[in-house]
């Protein structure tokens, strides 16, 4: 069984797109992450797995079941955390928490008194005078207090503090250890770098990308700085050129040889060159589709 | 019932000023009837005969220096007017609130149907309506008694109850608004009380407008006519009775396939 299965799924807002044919397998029990640029699709297609939106066409199913007939089944077994969560006026953390637990008929107390306790957040917080860090710690204690067998994870660190992120992908790790599957939807490539086996890249409503991260992040690009004089303006394949007082600083995927002569052909006195560092690596797919490395899924 | 009470809980403030509001305010005006009642034996003939203006709001047809006929004018403009606003102020947002205030998300990420979430919130808006009116019955039915008349339990029971089954019909259409709606809009609710408490109004005036009470229902709440006919007009009250099954009926169907953005 899959945790995740998603086949030529499409949404469209009236005539503005969604997401168009997409398909996405997560396997149950692994940590899936999930980037994009923004207006990507990332939300919509989150926000269908949720059962906030309907799809116009296709099908997603979670654990089998289908997410337009069986909402109520999965969001039984799933803890949804949205990147922007708002609370009901008036209420402090521990009421929260208990609506919430009250909302899914379970008795969550001892669980979310020792989620409060690792996110060092005070119970009798009012979530409505909150910090942005504080609210995101409710939502988290909410979508785990129940022990999901998935979670959704849409931006879950915006607002924590390092040492909170750390403990947070503690849990995650422990719960994931379990069996639990998480989705993870994040710009902090970091994350994905470091919490994901596979993670999927979609932009403009399709996926680009789609595999383990590491294949993901292989890629040819170079960073070469320069220092003395050379002439670059024939050189293709050349990205983000900086020239400042004699020193050249560009990412190169093109044809290393002739990189090479050109270089030759100039006056360098000192030469750099490096491995880009990830957000540079998942740039191109952001900005250009990936398709020279797209390596199919394993 | 976890969704009845938090909508109980957080409505209780503005449940609690309404009624104190519209129910004080009625204390107060039956507080006045002795003094007024001397007065209004001068001046409810002239009351009576102001040609349309006494038509529109019926003291054509009512008894001023009665208390029945002295309440009846009052119940209907405070309890009338308070009562539609407070039930369509309260039934417009009470689905779109979960949007303006971006917490639909958290809510519909629980394991609630849409149907369910439908359920509570429109039993939450007439147990508020419910509570409002048995208040604001006890309160001025009390000072009735303190100052020294008999309860006319028959006249005040029926003006109550029609204006309660106004309430009940205004608050189920403007909650079958509020399923389509994405901001909580006071000004729509407000003003659909307002329009169709003016349609009544013009009813009254004109005959060639009488077929308007069919479509408002201030048209069976009007105090002149219950206590004329000693009874609601069965009539007018099950067509507003339908008005209110159709638009909870178009909550349902509305807000369990509605996109949540």
């Amino acid at each position: 069984m899959n945790a995740i299965q998603i086949s030529d799924l499409t949404k469209y807002y009236g005539k503005t797109r969604g997401v168009t044919n997409l398909d996405l397998t997560v396997k149950k029990g692994e940590c899936f992450g999930f980037i994009g640029p923004n207006g990507a699709g990332k939300s919509t297609t989150i926000r269908i797995l949720t059962g906030l939106i309907r799809p116009t066409s296709g099908q997603a199913q979670v654990f089998d079941m289908d997410v337009t007939r069986a909402k109520e089944q999965i969001l039984s077994c799933t803890g949804y955390l949205p990147s922007e969560t708002a609370f009901y006026p008036g209420m402090t953390a521990k009421e929260i928490l208990r609506f919430s637990a009250a909302l899914r008929k379970k008795d969550c107390s001892e669980r979310a008194r020792q989620l409060c306790q690792r996110l060092d957040l005070h119970m009798d917080l009012r979530a409505d005078r909150a910090s942005l860090g504080n609210r995101k710690k409710i939502a988290i204690v909410c979508a785990l207090q129940h022990d999901p067998d998935l979670l959704i994870l849409d931006e879950p660190t915006s607002g924590l503090d390092p040492l909170i992120q750390r403990e947070f992908f503690t849990i995650l790790k422990e719960r994931n250890a379990q069996g639990a599957t998480i989705f993870l939807s994040s710009h902090v490539l970091s994350e994905i770098w470091h919490h994901c086996a596979r993670a999927a890249v979609i932009r403009e409503g399709r996926i680009v990308a789609c595999g383990p991260v590491e294949a993901l992040a292989q890629t040819r690009t170079k960073q070469i700085t320069i220092h003395g004089d050379v002439d670059l303006d024939g050189l293709p394949d050349i990205r983000s050129l900086k020239k400042t007082n004699g020193l050249f600083s560009f990412f190169y995927d093109g044809d290393l040889n002739r990189l090479l002569s050109t270089l030759a052909a100039g006056n360098i006195t000192d030469l750099s060159v490096s491995e880009p560092d990830l957000e540079e690596i998942f740039f191109h797919y952001y900005k250009d589709g990936g398709k020279k490395n797209d390596p199919s899924e394993t | 019932m976890t969704l009845l009470r938090l909508e109980l809980k957080q409505n209780i403030r503005s449940l609690a000023i309404w009624t104190l509001s519209i129910g004080v305010f009625l204390m107060v005006c039956v507080f006045m009837y002795p003094e007024m009642k001397n007065e209004m034996q001068d001046v409810s003939g002239i009351f009576s005969s102001m040609g349309t203006f006494s038509a529109a709001f019926g003291m054509d047809r009512l008894d001023l220096g009665a208390l029945t006929g002295f309440y009846a004018v009052e119940c209907g403009n405070i309890l009338g007017i308070g009562g539609a606003f407070f039930a369509a102020l309260l039934a417009v947002g009470a689905l779109a609130k979960e949007e303006s205030g971006r917490t639909a998300e958290f809510l519909l990420s629980h394991p609630v149907s849409r149907r369910q979430i439908v359920t509570w919130k429109l039993a939450a808006v007439l147990l508020q309506i419910l509570l409002l009116n048995i208040i604001v019955f006890i309160l001025p039915v009390t000072s009735v008694t303190l100052i020294g008349e008999t309860v006319p339990w028959k006249e005040i029971g029926l003006l109550h109850l029609a204006d309660f089954l106004v309430q009940i019909e205004l608050a189920c259409v403007c909650f079958g608004l509020s399923a389509f709606l994405r901001h909580n809009n006071a000004g729509l609710g407000l003003g659909i009380a307002a329009v169709l408490y003016f349609l009544n109004i013009i009813a009254n005036i004109s005959e060639q407008a009488d077929f308007l009470k069919y479509l408002t229902p201030f048209g069976y709440a009007e105090g002149a006519d219950i206590l004329t006919d000693g009874c609601l007009n069965i009539e007018m009250v099950l067509l507003g009775m339908g008005w209110a099954v159709a638009g909870s009926a178009i909550a349902y169907w509305k807000y369990c396939g509605k996109d949540i953005i």
